[in-house]
């Protein structure tokens, strides 16, 4: 009971401070200084419709590389904590599983490339329309997923999983250290020309290297939906 | 309207932290947190709205050139997408680490795990 | 046009916060906690979409309410039994 109340206490204390947040908030009417630089250069300088696409991969690339890190390290260790619960049970899985209904094997035989190909739509049209790699990463990782469901013992191939991740990351890396030597610096996008505002093939490599970001967000999404889902039976 | 969201995000936060720090299920901690989660995201792309401005994608409708007096600000949006992305990430390293707790232990009451309490 | 701004996002606060306790309320079963936490993203990308925020409301719907909610799924079908603590 007396716990109860320390958190209630703490609890009005962190609610206080927010009402004063709350209250000291006044909107503003114009846009900062920073804001008023990336509405008024997008434009010329990326060539990118959405200005939060060129945010992301352009003005603060670095940023996004970090995230994407991140989140490797992240699948890397789900994939390490689940592995050793995965050798000891690999016979104990073969038990027979009631097969999947016939609308859901054949809903996701239907649905599975459609699904797949939204997913590469959002992230090529990431510099125009709202979406991009993560949105389209996690679209492509939901068509693994119904994949899953329809069927828990199929077997995905780590190794393709991992190949494809390795393969997108390097290819982010690469087109960001030919920006230092064919344009302004790391991961300028210039390389390849701007285009004219709302192409598909505009805003130099913001599309290559969203492409590549939704292809390793989706490889790892999908890498932490399989260790967990091979844990099945133990 | 700004407003709203952002009380709506504030008492999410308190309701996350209440049950997080009141539940005695990991499992169900972890729910809550997820929902401090949301709510940080929602007060941090409230404080980045503005009254009768559109979102920050130029077309037709947002010309080039008024484009600094017609779009809301896009950082806040840019930093909440990053926050969300990392968030599922910390989410399913919880998750795992839950799994393995419970494969060694077999128990989800935070009370049975006392190693490291002093 | 405003007004009925105004009251659809109090309406939408109003659910969140409802979702938000009942996934944080202890009585309840975890599949239905589960699933209002899912609600809450749900319900927030929503609200994002009226903050004219389109990039941040795709997001949180594929990733915060969807993917999420099925981790949480998968992991609670592998501690079942013993759970209920």
């Amino acid at each position: 009971m007396i716990k109860r109340l320390v958190v209630l206490l703490l609890l009005a204390g962190i609610g206080a401070i927010f009402m004063s947040l709350l209250l000291g908030y006044t909107p503003d009417n114009e846009l900062n200084l920073t804001a008023r630089y990336y509405a008024e250069h997008t434009a010329q300088d990326i060539g990118a419709a959405n200005i939060v696409t060129a945010i992301i991969v352009t003005y603060r690339g670095l940023d996004t590389l970090g995230e994407v890190t991140v989140l490797f390290l992240t699948a890397a260790i789900v994939g390490l904590v689940l592995a050793q619960g995965r050798q000891q049970n690999s016979q104990r899985s073969q038990r027979k599983l009631p097969e999947s209904g016939e609308l859901l094997q054949t809903g996701s035989l239907l649905l599975t490339p459609l699904i797949l190909l939204l997913g590469v739509y959002v992230f090529v049209n990431g510099h125009l329309t709202p979406g991009g790699g993560f949105q389209g990463g996690a679209i492509l990782a939901s068509a693994i997923l119904l994949m899953l469901l329809t069927d828990p013992m199929r077997h995905f191939s780590h190794r393709l999983i991992s190949v494809l991740e390795s393969i997108s990351g390097l290819i982010f890396i690469t087109i960001g250290v030919l920006g230092i030597i064919y344009a302004g610096g790391f991961l300028d996008n210039r390389i390849l020309p701007t285009g004219s505002l709302g192409q598909l093939f505009s805003a130099g490599v913001i599309p290559i290297i969203y492409s590549f970001i939704g292809l390793k967000v989706g490889a790892e999404f999908s890498s932490m939906l399989v260790n967990l889902s091979e844990t099945e039976g133990s | 309207m700004s407003y709203i969201a952002m009380t709506t995000g504030f008492i999410l936060i308190l309701i996350g932290f209440y049950g997080a720090l009141t539940n005695r299920n990991i499992l169900r901690m972890i729910i809550a947190f997820t929902v401090a989660n949301t709510g940080v995201n929602l007060v941090l792309v409230a404080v980045g709205y503005m009254r009768g401005r559109t979102a920050p994608i130029l077309d037709a409708a947002v010309p080039v050139t008024e484009a600094a007096a017609r779009i809301i600000d896009p950082i806040p949006q840019a930093l909440v997408l990053t926050a969300i992305v990392i968030g599922v990430g910390v989410t399913a390293l919880m998750l795992a680490f839950v799994y393995k707790l419970y494969a060694t232990r077999g128990s989800l009451d935070i009370s049975n795990y006392t190693e490291l309490k002093w | 046009m405003t007004d009925l701004m105004t009251t659809m996002s109090l309406l939408l606060a109003a659910t969140t916060i409802g979702a938000a306790l009942m996934a944080i309320w202890g009585k309840r079963s975890l599949p239905i906690a589960i699933l209002a936490a899912g609600l809450v993203s749900l319900l927030a990308s929503v609200q994002f979409l009226l903050l004219a925020a389109p990039d941040v409301a795709m997001t949180e719907a594929a990733i915060g309410s969807g993917l999420t909610t099925f981790l949480f799924f998968f992991v609670l079908g592998r501690v079942r039994g013993g759970s209920n603590d």
